[in-house]
């Protein structure tokens, strides 16, 4: 059966909750805390990523669009408009829910990878049009003085402050996609990947399925790039392009695409690569992510998470040779 | 007309199925009488599992209906007909190996009990209660056909005579009122093959129409009440098995002719 233990979870929130404190008081790590905000809002896009790659086969390449719609979204309402954050995210996770159907149902009611070449054509167009539409995105030198968020007089302006709103709605996300996978839709997902002739024909209606995660992962893509717009209070087109939807996939290959732990690791450890650990590489950075997607394919398919029972397997079988 | 459609659960009236120049079948008209055991038997290349996928809704005929419960399945996809009371095993074996026993024939519940995504993700006492009796489903079936000890194995490990009874267990969780069974006796030893007639029979005794392809004569001859033989994606005899193993058309297309 697969279950995923209450355990982790846990220990990954006590990790969490005392993290900006361990920063704090070590100068060393002491920007720590600021990059996990982003490693928190790569966590949302990723794990609903690893959920269409890992459990329900398919891939995207547009992830870095629907992450953009959801961060213009947000500062078009609240800039031009005066919009409540709050509304204008859950505006923006409408929209992109919208658009990604739109693209969902025709590319996966069809077998094979057209969803991949519909979201590859889809994340240069819309990075055309935050580059072009000058007029409402700003053009390439982007949009300022977008509002931070606050709840009842609460600002969340402080690195800390925003560290832990963003980590909740990892949290709350996270929670509900474990329960999802261990759900029957979880189960119709996994049956998807393994047979979906099988699938079919015990009644799991596959197409509505795919969509259904597609369009879920896309929200969460948008939802992500809200929470970035208001942190940075500053956004530009550079951000969400085709590269950006790359790394992430290289995220999830990382981690490990089968298991939702995956997407968190991918997403942490590729972040602190590029934020701090990679600095001097400079320009040959991408060089080091490509040595990492080739070694993690041919020797690690099922990523970093897949490690230990691999490493299990083969002291197995080095027994067994005995 | 009508009064034969409430008798007759399948009717497959002038189907032909051309792929591209070949024609795999040519209108093998038939009917299948509910709650019967109908076999389909014919040489390699017959037409048999391109049958079963018309049936099932994988491939849509070039020409011709089938009609099942008296309707045309021709509009539905595969999975409303699974919906409707269709259910199937492969001939190639087609578990999800990565999932538990368990898990197959949870997922074969699929459409009989149905949740919605909010309150999976939620865990809502409705979604819970729901997971459980899919649970309960599930157990009883692995109890009639003989896994039940096995339930926590993923499905990869169990040895082929098993995962052809989990096939079947996955489809009746479905809740056929008509299954198809394509080969189910393929590959499997004396004691696997009785097991798996056993089944076949018990299945049937429970009120299940049953459809089946298969190579075994000795399991067509016990369990099937009728059959069809085809060839060449023709209908070359139909009736009883005493009086197809009597006919001489079939023993011709077997064993060829005495020149």
């Amino acid at each position: 059966m697969l279950r995923i233990g209450k355990l982790p979870i846990a220990l990954f929130a006590g990790f969490i909750i005392i993290f900006p404190w361990v920063a704090g008081k070590v100068p060393a790590i002491g920007n720590y805390t600021d990059i996990m905000v982003f490693v928190g809002i790569y966590c949302l896009i990723t794990i609903g990523l690893g959920l269409l790659m890992g459990y329900a086969g398919q891939i995207s390449v547009g992830q870095a669009a629907f992450y953009g719609i959801g961060a213009y979204v947000s500062a078009i309402l609240t800039t031009r408009f005066g919009l409540n954050p709050w509304f204008c995210m859950f505006i923006a996770v409408l929209i992109t829910g919208g658009i990604a159907f739109l693209i969902g149902a025709p590319s996966l009611k069809l077998k094979g990878h057209y969803l991949a070449m519909a979201t590859l054509a889809f994340g240069i167009i819309i990075f055309i049009i935050f580059n072009e539409e000058a007029r409402w995105t700003g053009g390439p030198d982007g949009m300022v003085d977008i509002p931070g968020l606050s709840i009842f007089e609460f600002d969340f302006d402080s690195i800390e402050k925003y560290f832990y709103l963003v980590w909740s709605f990892v949290f709350v996300i996270l929670i509900f996609t474990i329960n999802l996978i261990q759900s029957d839709t979880g189960r119709a997902l996994r049956a998807i990947h393994t047979s979906e002739t099988a699938a079919n024909s015990m009644g799991v209606n596959v197409s509505k399925f795919k969509i259904l995660v597609f369009v879920y992962s896309a929200i969460l893509a948008s939802l992500a790039g809200s929470l970035y717009a208001h942190y940075l209070n500053f956004i530009n087109p550079s951000t969400f392009d085709l590269f950006f939807s790359i790394k992430l996939l290289i995220m999830i290959a990382l981690g490990g695409m089968y298991n939702i732990w995956g997407a968190i690791i991918g997403a942490g450890i590729i972040t602190f690569l590029s934020y701090e650990w990679l600095h001097y590489f400079e320009e040959f950075e991408v060089i080091v992510y490509g040595a990492i997607l080739l070694v993690v394919t041919i020797f690690l398919p099922n990523g970093l998470v897949g490690l230990p029972g691999m490493l299990k397997e083969l002291f197995v079988r080095q027994k067994s040779n005995e | 007309m009508n009064d034969t459609t409430a008798e007759n659960i399948l009717e497959v009236q002038g189907v032909v199925m051309a792929f591209g120049g070949l024609m795999a079948l040519f209108k093998p008209d038939f009917k299948v009488k509910r709650g019967i055991i109908k076999a389909i038997i014919g040489p390699n290349g017959a037409g048999k599992t391109t049958l079963f996928n018309i049936i099932t809704g994988f491939f849509t005929p070039t020409e011709g209906t089938v009609r099942f419960k008296g309707r045309s399945i021709k509009k539905f996809k595969t999975h409303e007909i699974a919906a409707r009371g269709i259910s199937r095993t492969f001939q190639t074996v087609e578990l999800f190996g990565n999932m538990t026993v368990l898990e197959n024939v949870m997922l074969g519940c699929h459409t009989r009990v149905p949740t919605s995504f909010m309150a999976s993700g939620f865990r809502l006492p409705g979604a819970k209660r729901k997971e459980e009796e899919m649970r309960d489903r599930a157990l009883n079936i692995l109890k009639f056909i003989g896994l039940a000890d096995k339930f926590e194995e993923p499905a990869d490990n169990l040895p082929l005579g098993q995962q052809k009874m989990l096939e079947i267990g996955r489809a009746l969780a479905t809740e056929p009122e008509l299954i198809c069974l394509d080969e189910p006796a393929a590959g499997l030893n004396e004691t696997e093959t009785y097991v798996a007639s056993s089944l076949i029979k018990a299945i049937n005794a429970k009120g299940i129409t049953v459809l089946l392809v298969e190579h075994d004569m000795k399991v067509i001859m016990n369990i099937s009440d009728e059959i069809v033989v085809l060839n060449y994606g023709q209908k070359i005899a139909e009736g009883t098995p005493e009086a197809i193993r009597d006919n001489s058309t079939v023993i011709e297309a077997y064993l060829g002719s005495e020149a």
